[in-house]
């Protein structure tokens, strides 16, 4: 099925749920309302039409600097019966952010969506296992979003670059230009 | 435990005096054969896990956040420390996917080249994981062999390029070197003994050995249901019998126009999708690759020689958009889903990678496996750790 | 609460320097670093230029050097890939877990200052030097194996120097075993005293 097939399929059964789509970007997808979400993934899945089966990836991104600042958490989906790819966009304002999980439909989405939550701090309800998968459980902060500060310790340990190379970066060096002298100091092995 | 009085003997024992308890076995993150910095906290009942729950992030470098703070181009180093086992594959795919978004289309020659230094990534990727792979079930001496062989590759690419692991080979609109004289000879010497030694010497001391195959053919069997569900793709995938591969699904780079086939699980050994039928995938690709790479070295003689620079931007600035693709790299399906604005520095760029689909399986395959079994669905579903953690 | 005394032997450090405690030292040292053991500690790229180097064409085993996959059997800790914050805490206690005398050879950029990581890397420590002690440093991304190899001969040099029957004086061997009047060490060392 081609993406205007896809999208017909969407809105003929979700009508005003489906928001907006752009059937002629580099991967076409559909807007969605945020609470449509989950309802419209079990839909993709279960529709013989459709047949999405198989979710490719999970991505969130920040837009701080749109109107209205929101992040947006993209669906790529694909059909293994149909070969065909689409996508799905859900937007959340940036604070609170919440989405309902599709962890039922697609099993691989419950460590995506923990990787979107670990990241950039949106909540997907209805998770079995909201945490944090790849920093710390104790790290404070959700690094990806735009407005990300580095802090200056992390349990006693730098974060940010060492001061000694900030310094020399902002003095205008540029660093890692040659010419490097590479000759190793071999005094041991200096003959007398 | 029971106070048990003096002069009893273990036979008189019940198994309701004895008190057993679930005990947590931390398997990581420095362990010889988790493939990196991998933490699998397991609940063991003696030797039989009840549950496994790997924790990932030891290994996590930040790679989405540099994507965001340096030029298209500075991206493909960081893209290549990824998966640093096969370099190439990463910098291809992303490299298609900036091309894809600002439409660049490379000549016939350069296609060839990549499509060459992909399979022979591919063969020296698959060489590290079987070979890794059978040194954690307990045989050394293949680990060492194949690594010997993956040196000739290695040597290849040096030639080529001047690196011997992390290329910085494929960039957005050609490559960064081209192939020097003499390489197609070196490369048909090459394979004239991967073909006749190597592949033959694995297949009957390794692949068809008897304590090997007893060892992995019944564990960790994951249903094509499971499979595709838990998107596990590559030969992850096409060990559980779905024959799916993106480079005759949806080819790129001209893969539509090579003669290879696509590598199963056949379950010869055992029922289908076990992690004999992983491994073996990845043993037949070497020869499907081998094959391609015969085909694209005869294509590199014929073809007239253009610049591989002649088609990289100066400056890389993709126009305003997003796109998501993949290529088939030696693990899987690896996707970068880019966001351009139209600046230098790219908006957001993520990636999936097929390693960490894999691990998310892991814990479903992982119930009810003896602990030795578990180290062997582990190196079946060849992981590496600098990509599920970018 | 500071630390417990390290135990010495009877006749650890205890000689003034001669003609035969010296040669006796030469002769620990020299079985000493012919036999290093490293902890196989591979995080991250270099994990695998550290096995190619082990492997059959940069052999390290011709060098007595093996690796282990146990802290407690090893002498040497080589931090070859990217150390991130998660992961610093298990590398000082790995550290810690060896046996003296222990050596750590910090293997590639990231292990030595961050590597090309260091502007961005929110999660990345800037250089394992600052969880453990680093004898040798070897640079590259990854190092070839014959860097690894001339950083490991470097490292056997070092070893060559130490002081094990004689008094620490004017050259510090091992990091670990610095903890005695380590201060005195390091100034006899640069010529200050």
């Amino acid at each position: 099925m081609d993406p205007r097939a896809i999208h017909a399929a969407l809105g003929a059964r979700f009508g005003e749920r489906i928001l907006g789509a752009a059937l002629d970007a580099g991967s076409p997808f559909a807007t969605l309302a945020t609470d449509a979400i989950a309802e419209v993934a079990a839909f993709c899945k279960a529709d013989p039409a459709l047949a999405f089966d198989n979710l490719m990836c999970l991505s969130a991104v920040d837009y701080p600097k749109e109107t209205p600042p929101r992040m947006e958490v993209v669906y790529h989906l694909f059909s293994y019966r149909h070969l065909h790819t689409f996508a799905l966009k859900v937007q959340v304002p940036r604070e609170n952010p919440a989405v309902p999980t599709v962890e039922g439909v697609w099993g691989v989405a419950n460590w995506h969506e923990r990787e979107a939550w670990d990241l950039f701090g949106i909540v997907f309800t209805g998770h079995s296992d909201m945490r944090r998968i790849l920093l710390p459980d104790d790290w404070e902060g959700h690094p990806l979003r735009k407005d990300w500060q580095d802090p200056e310790y992390y349990n006693g340990l730098h974060v940010k670059p060492t001061p000694q190379m900030m310094e020399r970066v902002l003095s205008g060096e540029t660093l890692g230009v040659g010419p490097f002298d590479f000759t190793p100091e071999n005094r041991h092995l200096e003959q007398p | 435990m029971s106070a048990a009085s003096p002069g009893a003997r273990i036979a008189d024992w019940d198994q309701d005096g004895l008190d057993t308890d679930e005990m947590i076995v931390n398997m990581g993150p420095q362990h010889p054969a988790t493939h990196g910095v991998l933490r699998l906290e397991l609940r063991t009942d003696g030797e039989i896990v009840r549950r496994a729950r790997p924790h990932i992030g030891y290994l996590h470098r930040c790679f989405e956040k540099h994507a965001e703070n340096v030029d298209y181009p500075g991206v493909l180093p960081y893209a290549d420390r990824m998966d640093y086992v096969a370099s190439m594959g990463n910098t291809l795919g992303f490299a298609l996917t900036v091309e894809k978004l600002m439409g660049i289309e490379v000549s016939p020659y350069l296609q060839t080249i990549r499509v060459l230094m992909a399979e022979l990534q591919r063969i020296a990727s698959h060489c590290v994981a079987v070979g890794t792979y059978t040194m954690d079930i307990g045989a050394f001496t293949p680990f060492l062999h194949l690594l010997r062989d993956r040196e000739k590759i290695l040597d290849l690419f040096e030639w080529t390029c001047g690196a011997r692991l992390l290329y910085n080979y494929n960039w957005v609109g050609g490559v960064s070197h081209d192939v020097p004289d003499g390489f197609v000879r070196a490369a048909r010497d090459f394979l004239r003994e991967f073909d006749s030694v190597t592949f033959p010497e694995l297949l009957d001391l390794i692949i068809h050995n008897r304590i090997f195959v007893k060892r992995i053919a019944d564990v960790g069997v994951c249903s094509p249901e499971l499979a595709i569900s838990h998107d596990l793709t590559g030969p992850n995938l096409r060990g559980s019998g779905v024959a799916r591969d993106l480079r005759k699904d949806f080819p790129y780079s001209g893969y539509e126009s090579y003669d290879f086939e696509v590598c199963v699980g056949k379950g010869q050994y055992g029922p289908k999708g076990s992690c004999f039928d992983r491994n073996w995938v990845r043993v037949a690709e070497m020869r499907e690759s081998s094959k391609i790479i015969h085909q694209a070295l005869d294509r590199l003689e014929k073809l007239e020689k253009t610049d591989v620079h002649e088609k990289v931007p100066k400056r890389v600035k993709p126009p305003k958009g997003e796109i998501y693709f993949r290529s088939e790299a030696p693990r899987g399906q690896l996707g970068y889903y880019l966001v351009s604005d139209g600046n230098v520095n790219p908006y957001r760029v993520k990636v999936k990678s097929p390693c960490f689909t894999a691990m998310s399986v892991f814990h479903h395959l992982a119930k009810g496996m003896m602990i030795a079994d578990v180290i062997a669905l582990v190196g079946s579903l060849d992981i590496v750790l600098g990509e599920i953690d970018r | 609460m500071s630390l417990p005394e390290p135990v010495r032997g009877l006749i650890h450090n205890r000689f003034e320097d001669g003609v035969i405690v010296t040669s006796a030292d030469q002769l620990i040292n020299w079985s000493r670093k012919n036999s290093i053991w490293f902890m196989t500690f591979g995080l991250a790229c270099c994990a695998i230029e550290m096995m190619a180097t082990g492997a059959s064409r940069y052999d390290l085993d011709r060098f007595g050097i093996m690796p282990r996959g146990t802290p407690r059997q090893s002498d040497l800790m080589i931090v070859a890939g990217t150390v991130t914050l998660k992961m610093a805490t298990r590398v000082k206690r790995l550290y810690e877990q060896m046996p003296e005398p222990k050596y750590v050879v910090s293997m590639g950029s990231c292990a030595n200052n961050g590597g090309p990581y260091w502007r961005h890397g929110y999660h990345v420590l800037k250089g394992v030097d600052e969880v453990v002690p680093v004898d040798v440093y070897v640079p590259g991304c990854p190092p070839r194996p014959e860097a690894l190899l001339y950083g490991l001969l470097k490292l056997q040099e070092k070893i060559q120097e130490d002081r094990v029957l004689r008094k620490r004086g004017l050259t510090v061997g091992s990091l670990a075993g610095a903890t005695l009047d380590g201060a005195t060490d390091v100034a006899l060392a640069s010529g200050k005293k």
